[in-house]
């Protein structure tokens, strides 16, 4: 915080008049450095941006630093830090009592690839419309640094121990199972994870965001690949993305030859600026086997892979009243006097 | 309740099992079948026919955990009394199934008949039996059915054959036929024919010898016969349930089958829209999850489920104490863990869902003990859990859920919802904000928002443990502690707003009886035995909620021997009950425990409590 006197400058607000500080969280615990702490500052200023009242987000998480990091923005959204590798659940359950309001779900590698799998399957096969992310640096924090299943062959703790059993690439999973809309990015690069984020609000679906964020404390050393030297080394951008939120006017031309543009759910306009020859972000298949090749190659692909905005969502689906559930009236939710004596007759 | 059907039990048995006393109205029929054979409609109807004559009658599936060829038995019990529990001496067995055939025959009491299938080959005929041999093949065959339906129309046959011996009212059999098979006329003609062709084959070539007679009465006029899943179900509809998380699990599977199918009736709105959302979850952590996540936005959220559901609900359900979420679990309880008796009826879970869970934590637990309490409590939890703000469990099992009761209707609920203390946006403004864990109104219960409300003081972060009254982060020991002891608080208040027990007798007897859930019926019937028998007269009260209410503590003291009867090997309620007792009241209880996975009989309770009577004295 600045101890400057205040200036006139006037203060910058977005497009509903609100402030970036009315966006911020709860002073980080996490340890300096930890890349957790730099997405929680994106996903706020995505917020903020996109011109989100923070009182229409819901926030969930499980267990893990990741999961901590929930307090960390956003503290006029409402937060549920629930049990590990629930937060899937959780969110569902949330989501369904009022789709009216945004869901966004913290997670880590832990708490999603090990002991929440189960969830985090179910959760993308139902399309849920969340922005699910996966604050993803390979070790568990909170015990003191073992591996996650998302940790690659080969890569090593501090205390030297070598992980030889394969990752699970949570990107490839989730557009397997029907997640609709599946990048990767890289703490370290804000220019694309903003974008990214800025999309998946944009997105109505699941939006499945696996964000490597290094753990400063237990996995930044020399043989780790999920530091930030290896990042920073290996990071394989699948595209350049642009992104032009329905407020803004269209000014950019683009060229039809090199540049995807996807209109998503809310008016706004996605640019995915080809960097693989091979790639089309509609292309299912196309991208699992470019995650493959990749990773094969000992790059980390990153990027927007995979952009579905036809599939129905699981609150559509469900074909539900347009008002929140949580909320109806007493006479929307109890059925007659007559309905009931329909029933006990129907018995009698 | 006054008498028993003592009297008709203590006849002397005559040399020839040809009786000249009618037994009117007091029987058992047990029908034994093969799984799978489609007899669950023709036991139906046969429980209906009698029913719709105005006689009480109850019906228990004892059936195994198999979709086709295990054994599978189905008991209706007659009793002009009134009683309903199951009765462990049968007195007609209908023989569908050659393999449990001699087993089956071989159980009965002297002066028992048995309808069979004359095809079977009854190698060591007990003189002191009366039997009734029938073609039920060629029976079923005469219908003209097609050959792949003739195992089910067999079923039919057995229907009218015991009609024609039991004198049971054949105009309103078929009438219930009829109604059974509705709009299929094709399938109703061919079905009653079966029932037709019994009757006459039972009124042509059989010779009644045994005593056993229906007669018309008026007990059941007004009553209504239905499972107590199906009312739990109605409860929730009724409740105004918004959000089901469920997953498929024997006993309970049909309360959330049932409550799709009212609720695609009757919660779907002039536009096509549901006013619900119900998703059949990947796993019973997931079903929980979904329900906290609901409840917690709001949301009047349930699952259903059955012991290894719970569980698997365990760490959740703390969560749900914890974070002080709303919530309603229907756990119809059966015996315990993996494969085995899944369809077999217990009272086993009580002990675990009091504190299920990590941690100092305590639940609300409603205990119906009928079809109308499990459509009343349905309707309840949803109420105290959303006022005070916890998980609430209703406890039935497979003998109330998955069997069919006769009762009174059930009352339209009178009482509009109590959605608890949930601020607007307009009393945020006149507060100025809030803080969720403050114990304002001293009841332990503390003001909450929900996720959506458009003021900027009314967010708060929900997690476990480790907070302050304003929900922040906090691992101070005394902010624990403080908490801690503030939903002690809560606990107490729940104590006053939970159902309170039955209480039955004139309060003044040495010897009181307390039992909960499905073991009532046997107790009731099992009370009136011992006055007749042994000239002991009980007191009786019926737990109906965790935390035990007041009137508990004061029955205990009332009495100088307490009797807990329930089914489960361990006592579980009198665990409970020990716990929270006054030291010197606790030599006072006893505990008598049935435990073979069928629904307890009064027989049983009456011989444990008279032999321990005996004993004392």
């Amino acid at each position: 915080m600045s101890t400057t006197p205040v200036s006139s400058a006037p203060v910058k607000s977005n497009s509903i008049g609100l402030e970036i500080l009315d966006y911020r969280g709860s002073k980080s615990t996490l340890c300096a450095g930890c890349g957790h702490n730099v997405v929680a500052e994106r996903i706020l200023e995505a917020y903020y941006e996109m011109g989100i009242q923070p009182e229409k987000v819901m926030k969930i998480s499980g267990i893990g630093c990741s999961s901590k990091s929930l307090a960390y923005f956003m503290s006029r959204s409402f937060s549920f830090n629930s049990v590990h590798g629930r937060m899937p659940s959780v969110a569902t359950g949330a989501t369904l009592a009022n789709k009216t309001m945004r869901t966004i779900g913290i997670s880590g590698d832990g708490d999603t690839a090990s002991i929440g799998i189960g969830q985090f399957v179910h959760l993308l096969r139902r399309n849920l419309p969340i922005i699910y992310i996966i604050e993803d640096n390979g070790v568990y924090g909170l015990t003191k640094g073992q591996f996650s299943a998302t940790a690659d062959i080969g890569s090593k703790l501090k205390t030297g121990v070598i992980n030889d059993l394969p990752p699970i690439d949570v990107c490839a999973l989730a557009i397997q199972m029907g997640a609709t809309f599946v990048g990767r990015s890289f703490s370290g690069d804000k220019k694309q994870l903003s974008t990214m984020l800025k999309a998946a609000i944009a997105h109505k679906g699941t939006v499945l965001l696996d964000i490597i964020s290094p753990c400063v404390t237990f996995n930044d050393h020399e043989g780790s690949t999920k530091s930030y030297k290896y990042m920073k080394e290996h990071d394989e951008a699948v595209n350049e993305t642009g992104f032009i939120t329905h407020f803004e006017e269209i000014s950019v031309e683009y060229d039809h030859d090199t540049t995807v543009d996807v209109q998503m759910h809310d008016g706004s306009h996605l640019r995915l600026r080809k960097l693989h020859e091979d790639y089309t972000p509609t292309d299912k298949a196309g991208a699992v086997n470019l995650l493959m090749e990749t990773h094969e190659k000992g790059e980390v692909l990153t990027g927007i892979f995979y952009v579905d905005t036809h599939e129905l969502d699981f609150a559509s689906r469900l074909n539900m009243v347009e008002e929140p559930l949580a909320t109806l009236p007493e006479e929307r939710v109890r059925p007659s006097r007559e309905v009931f004596a329909e029933l006990m007759q129907a018995h009698g | 309740m006054a008498i028993s059907n003592l009297e008709v039990q203590s006849l002397p048995i005559a040399d020839s099992p040809v009786h000249s006393k009618k037994v009117v109205n007091d029987f058992s029929i047990q029908i034994a079948t093969v799984n799978g054979s489609g007899s669950q409609s023709a036991n139906n109807i046969l429980l209906r026919s009698i029913f719709n004559m105005g006689i009480p009658v109850s019906g228990k599936n004892l059936f195994p955990s198999n979709i086709a060829g295990l054994p599978t038995w189905f008991v209706i019990r007659v009793s002009r009394e009134g009683w309903v529990a199951r009765k462990n001496d049968i007195d007609l067995l209908i023989a569908m199934n050659h393999e449990t055939f001699h087993e089956d025959v071989r159980s009965l009491p002297t002066g028992g008949s048995v309808i069979f299938d004359e095809t079977f080959n009854l190698t060591d005929r007990r003189s002191d039996l009366i039997y009734y041999p029938v073609p039920f093949d060629r029976l079923a065959a005469a219908t003209g059915a097609e050959m792949k339906v003739r195992k089910l129309i067999k079923n039919m046959v057995y229907v009218g054959v015991a009609a024609q011996l039991l004198s049971i009212d054949i105009k309103g059999l078929e009438s219930i036929v009829r109604k059974q098979f509705g709009k299929k006329a094709a399938v109703a003609d061919v079905n009653w024919k079966a029932v037709q062709l019994g009757f006459d084959y039972a009124a042509s070539t059989l010779t009644k010898q045994d005593t056993l007679v229906v007669e018309p009465m008026t007990a059941t006029h007004g009553k209504i016969i239905i499972d107590g899943n199906s009312a739990s179900a109605m409860g929730a509809m009724f409740a105004g349930v918004t959000v089901v998380g469920w997953y498929p699990i024997t006993p309970s599977t049909s309360i959330v089958e049932d409550l799709i199918k009212y609720m695609k009736q009757y919660r779907v709105e002039k536009d096509g829209k549901a006013s619900f959302a119900i998703v059949q979850a990947e796993d019973e952590l997931a079903a929980i999850g979904m329900v906290l996540g609901a409840g917690w936005a709001g949301a009047r959220a349930m699952t259903a489920t059955s012991g290894p559901g719970i569980s698997l609900m365990a760490e959740f359900a703390g969560l749900g104490y914890f974070a002080e979420i709303p919530g309603v679990i229907f756990d119809v309880q059966r015996t315990g863990p993996s494969t085995g008796l899944p369809t077999r009826t217990a009272q086993g879970d009580i002990q675990c869902l009091a504190g299920l869970s990590h941690g100092d934590t305590k639940h609300v637990l409603l205990i119906p003990g009928s079809v109308k309490e499990c459509f009343e409590m349905g309707v309840q939890a949803f109420d105290l859990a959303e006022y005070l703000q916890t998980p609430v469990f209703v406890l039935s099992d497979t003998d109330l859920g998955m069997n069919n009761w006769m009762s009174e209707p059930f009352e339209y609920p009178e009482k509009p919802i109590n959605r608890g203390k949930v601020l607007n946006v307009k009393q945020l403004d006149e507060l100025g904000g809030f803080s969720r864990y403050k114990d304002v109104d001293g009841d332990g219960i503390t003001y909450r928002t929900l996720p959506g409300t458009d003021h900027p003081a009314a967010a708060y972060f929900t997690r476990g443990t480790g907070k302050n009254d304003k929900a922040l982060y906090s691992e101070r020991p005394e902010d624990y502690q403080r908490n801690m002891e503030r939903l002690v608080r809560k606990f107490e208040t729940a104590r006053t707003l939970v159902p309170k027990p039955i209480i039955d007798g004139t309060g003044k007897q040495k010897v009181g009886i307390i039992a909960y859930g499905t073991s009532d019926c046997a107790v009731l019937e099992s009370r009136v035995q011992l006055e007749c028998e042994l000239k002991l007269a009980t007191d009786y009260l019926r737990v109906r909620a965790y935390p035990f209410t007041q009137q508990v503590d004061e029955f205990i003291a009332q009495h100088e021997t307490v009797y807990v009867v329930e089914q489960n090997r361990d006592g579980q309620l009198m665990n409970l009950l020990k716990t929270d007792l006054d030291p010197t009241q606790v030599t006072k209880l006893h505990s008598i425990t049935h435990y073979n996975g069928l629904p307890i009989d009064a027989r049983s309770v009456t011989q444990a409590i008279a032999s321990h009577e005996g004993a004392n004295k």
